[in-house]
């Protein structure tokens, strides 16, 4: 045993809090209507402190090290983001204020919704999605409507390349819609024949749509994307990118542009805000003219007053005499807004939220995962015009570094650049039974997280690796060296992976007990 | 350059490597035509300059720190005990994701089975999910699990008026390609209207405890007819209210939902916050999302793991019934800390707070002239006030004077003009509910 469970370390009568007397005179409770158990923990507030950390230090974390979980983006989250987050004005803002009173947080959405679509190339943005997968699923119910509202509500088909996330086939079916699976070819590329095959048969006219990630899941760019796209517009079907790979096309191509449709962004992977041991996440939809009208709200638009010019120079657009009488305590010179320089004051417009004419309704209640944005607004910021290309060139280098040094030591599928991200079998033919699980778990005991293995579905014992841009040369060696020592290891002494990992709290986990005895729950918080 | 560390030189050693002369040349796949777009974005900022920038947003906000606050209506402004917000920025659990590899992620995973086990506890029910995105979207896929359960067969779902509007309009985005229909909340009925509509059609029937204006409504005989029916009875609980109250599973729900932001996780305006799903032992391999079970490793040791994951979307496709992936964990954690602070006896005393507060709050705006409270069932931390004036005019007076008052519900209910939704929570002290008292008096 690890670190005891919670129930095992209290004892009756113990809090772990000191609560106001009350102030206010007491009423009768309405005993009929109360409860007579309630089988929480009794413990202090130090034995929570000390458990709580006794497990944080049984993670691995991105503070700690590498953590090359491919389509993951596990790049470092910056500490000002979470500070920023914290401040009063964010933290203790109930989201029902009247927008009069809210008109920093709406202000900053805006902007948000602005610079995400001008990053993909995108007419309009909701926010209001809550994760990637929420923003699939807005995708596909836009796509869908988009038909309905034109008369051609056959088409039910969503074409998903064998190579999707998980997420893309399980949100057509949430949609009411179906998959038609294509298959790739053998350079990691969609096969094509098979696109022509489905868009100019008898299924053309059930086209709705394709959902494609790109660059692929293989962390390839698809070649031939351009055809791909005009394929699909050609049958009448709409394209849906998936956007968690956008690290890796940042100022290099704009999906807009390409001809896509509409997309997701992952503010959780692209733009830094943490992942927190399995969310919150956030996954904003950018769409084109065709489907901003079908955009889940509600969105933020300048509901009185007209925009303020977008200012080339530091001075951000932010106008101080926005919200409530009370002045920003500091006021940076860059805050201090209304003047454009030309000596004029403009009013500052007024911000509010508005949904979509034709909208597919709320993803959410009230308006998405705000404290991701005000993260990935800051992130923005810190980079600026001339920096956020740099995320995707930095994590492009990095990612073709690892590649073209474990090329030397694995095999490597696809011999072609690779975008942020790249996949390689994890076997060895003159090493018997070793497989990229073995590798995976070896990689615990020199220190690092391993890749996402057997993703995608269509390499063999795929292990996907992702460095992010926020990687040094020397921690990338520091991973080269360990897969080479684990290579060596594997024909040396393969015992040594099958058992591994040895230096880890846990050793490998019966799986499968977990699954037969589905102990879900503590006995003592069980009902009686 | 920010969060990325390269040196020049370390670059053109790693170019090098890979064998061209510039990072360019890595994006020869990107059709030429449209490499390389300019983006029209703000310059950079320095640390010092953001951290100015998001302070003057963030005070350009009417927020709970320099206004009383008296509204709730689905996001509650509690008290959170400083050690919630310190566990949370430990990086070792922020900056972690799923725990895919549990060798490496036995901290995660057993404080979210600590917290499966503690809303077990608190709801009633025998297994809880390690969380939906909030609320509203627990309530949504709360539907699909009834559908599943009935095996599609059936096609009615009844959802009372007395659920969160915004969860109601949740749904039925949810199910807009589905073919089912969603009928109960375009009227004013109550539980026994409802009852009304069971039928052997009819998947589920779901109720909010207590109610979207904090009632407590009659559920004893609620469950027996849900189930005499042959459908499920979901319940969406206010975490906090259960406290106090008697647990969901005590009346009979087969699936409890709600939203878990008042157990230690911020205002935030909106989000992130939790959307907690329990439910009943028979029905658990029907939920969606992640669950953590118990089980041992190689050397017999216990440790927890992502279990039944034959279920979700990276395994099951187009076969799973929800898409979801990434959750709320770090909320979960949250809730997770708050709960074992405030342990058997701490929430209890917040939840009476809560009750008697709010309950002197109503008593005395009860008795000012032209204002009238509907006491006319048990209510916690909420109530509703029907008021002299339009609750706009009340709200923009209440605001000069540094108060955030009540959530105007004539836009969301025809027969509820001139009516606001006041929440009493343990933050709002003896003084400013005089105050709020007094200005209301002055508004008759």
């Amino acid at each position: 045993m690890l670190q005891p469970l919670i129930y095992d370390i209290g004892s009756p009568g113990r809090m772990g809090v000191n609560l106001p007397e009350c102030d206010v005179p007491k009423v009768e409770l309405p005993a009929a209507l109360l409860r007579q158990e309630l089988a929480l923990p009794e413990v202090g507030e130090v034995q929570v402190v000390r458990h709580f950390v006794k497990l944080s230090k049984l993670n691995y974390s991105i503070d700690q090290g590498l953590y090359p979980l491919g389509s993951c983006t596990m790049k470092y989250n910056p500490k000002i983001n979470e500070d920023a987050a914290r401040l009063p004005g964010f933290a203790q803002l109930h989201p029902l204020t009247d927008e009069s009173g809210s008109q920093g947080a709406l202000f900053l959405m805006r902007e948000l919704q602005k610079w995400l679509g001008e990053i993909s190339g995108f007419e309009a943005v909701s926010l209001s999605p809550a994760a990637g997968a929420q923003g699939e699923f807005a995708g596909i119910l836009m796509i869908r409507q988009y038909h309905i509202d034109r008369g051609e509500g056959q088409r039910d088909l969503i074409l998903v390349p064998n190579s999707a996330h998980g997420t893309n086939p399980a949100t057509v079916t949430m949609a009411g819609m179906h998959v038609h699976e294509l298959p790739s070819d053998d350079q990691g590329n969609l096969d094509t024949s098979a696109l022509r095959a489905a868009c100019e048969g008898e299924l053309r006219d059930r086209i709705a749509g394709m959902m494609i990630t790109v660059p692929s899941t293989l962390g390839l760019f698809e070649t031939t994307i351009r055809e791909v796209i005009a394929t699909v517009h050609e049958a009448g079907g709409l394209m849906y990118m998936d956007g968690a790979n956008m690290n890796a096309l940042m100022a290099a191509v704009k999906p807009g542009a390409l001809g896509f449709d509409v997309m997701h962004y992952n503010l959780h992977k692209t733009f830094s805000t943490p992942h927190g041991g399995g969310g919150p996440g956030s996954g904003a939809v950018g769409v084109n003219e065709k489907l901003a009208p079908y955009l889940p709200g509600p969105i933020v638009e300048i509901v009185e007053g007209g925009d303020l010019p977008r200012p080339t120079p530091s001075p951000g657009p932010f106008p101080s005499e926005l919200g409530k009488g009370s002045p920003p305590t500091i006021s940076p010179p860059s805050l201090l807004g209304g003047d454009t320089g030309g000596g004029e004051t403009t009013e500052p417009p007024l911000y509010g939220f508005v949904m979509p004419e034709k909208s597919i309704g709320r993803m959410k209640a009230f308006h998405g995962n705000f404290g991701m944005h005000l993260r990935a607004y800051a992130y923005i910021r810190v980079y600026g015009d001339s920096g956020i290309r740099d995320v995707t060139r930095f994590a492009v280098l990095n990612a073709n570094y690892l590649r073209a040094k474990l090329m030397e030591t694995y095999i490597v599928p696809y011999p072609r650049y690779c975008g942020h991200e790249f996949v390689l079998e994890g076997h060895f033919e003159d090493a018997d039974d070793i497989h990229a699980l073995d590798i995976s778990k070896r990689l615990m005991d020199y220190g690092f997280h391993p890749p996402t293995n057997y993703f995608p579905l269509i390499v063999p014992e795929a292990l996907l690796i992702e460095p992010t841009e926020t990687e040094t040369k020397a921690d990338l060696d520091e991973f080269v060296e360990a897969m080479e020592s684990i290579a060596e290891e594997a024909r040396r002494d393969p015992e040594l992976l099958r058992k591994a990992p040895l230096t880890a709290p846990v050793r490998r986990l019966d799986e499968v007990r977990a699954a037969k005895e589905l102990v879900l729950c503590c006995a003592p918080a069980l009902p009686r | 350059m920010s969060y990325i560390p390269h040196t020049a030189i370390e670059t053109e050693d790693m170019l090098a490597e890979i064998g061209v002369e510039s990072i360019e040349e890595l994006f020869e796949a990107v059709p030429a035509t449209h490499r390389f777009p300019q983006l029209d974005l703000p310059p950079p900022m320095s640390e010092m300059e953001v951290a100015a920038e998001m302070l003057a947003i963030s005070e350009a906000n009417d927020h709970a720190q320099d206004f009383a606050i008296f509204r709730g209506a689905g996001a509650y402004h509690h008290f959170i005990p400083s050690v919630v917000n310190h566990m949370l920025l430990r990086g070792e659990f922020y900056t972690a994701y799923t725990p895919y590899q549990p060798e490496i992620s036995q901290g995660t995973l057993q404080a979210t089975y600590e917290y499966q086990s503690m809303m077990c506890a608190l709801t009633g029910m025998d297994a809880a999910n390690a969380s939906h995105y909030d609320g509203a979207t627990g309530l949504a896929e709360a539907v699909t699990v009834a559908l599943e359960v009935a095996r599609h067969k059936r096609k009615k779902v009844i959802l009372s008026h007395a659920i969160h509007p915004q969860y109601r309009e949740v749904v039925r985005t949810y199910h807009q390609g589905r073919d089912i229909r969603i009928i109960g909340d375009r009227g004013r009925g109550e539980i026994v209207d409802l009852m009304e509509m069971l039928d052997d059609n009819t998947a589920m029937l779901a109720v909010q405890y207590p109610n979207f204006f904090g009632q407590i409504d009659d559920l004893a005989a609620l469950a027996d007819a849900v189930h005499d029916a042959g459908a499920l009875l979901v319940m969406v609980a206010n975490p906090m209210a259960l406290s106090i109250f008697k647990s969901p599973g005590e009346l009979g729900a087969d699936i409890v939902v709600g939203e878990g932001q008042p157990m230690g996780v911020p205002l935030g305006y909106g989000g992130p916050y939790l959307g907690y799903f329990a439910i009943r032992q028979k029905y658990v391999r029907r939920i969606a999302g992640r669950i953590i079970g118990e089980t041992r490793d190689a050397d017999g040791k216990r440790a927890f793991v992502m279990t039944l994951r034959p279920r979700e979307q990276d395994i099951k496709r187009e076969r799973a019934t929800s898409n979801i992936c990434t959750n709320q964990g770090l909320m979960a954690l949250s809730a997770s800390v708050y709960m074992a602070l405030m342990g058997k006896n701490g929430l209890r005393q917040v939840g009476e707070l809560n009750y008697y507060k709010a309950h002197y709050a109503a008593n005395e705006i009860s008795r000012l002239d032209g204002y009238s409270v509907d006491m006319s069932k048990p209510f916690f931390n909420e109530f509703v006030v029907a008021c002299p004036r339009p609750v706009v005019e009340i709200n923009e007076a209440l605001l000069r004077e540094g108060i955030i008052g009540g959530y105007d519900l004539g836009p969301h209910y025809f027969h509820l003009t001139d009516r606001m939704l006041l929440c009493v929570t343990e933050m709002n002290g003896v003084e400013e509910i005089d105050r709020l008292v007094e200005i209301l008096r002055g508004l008759a």
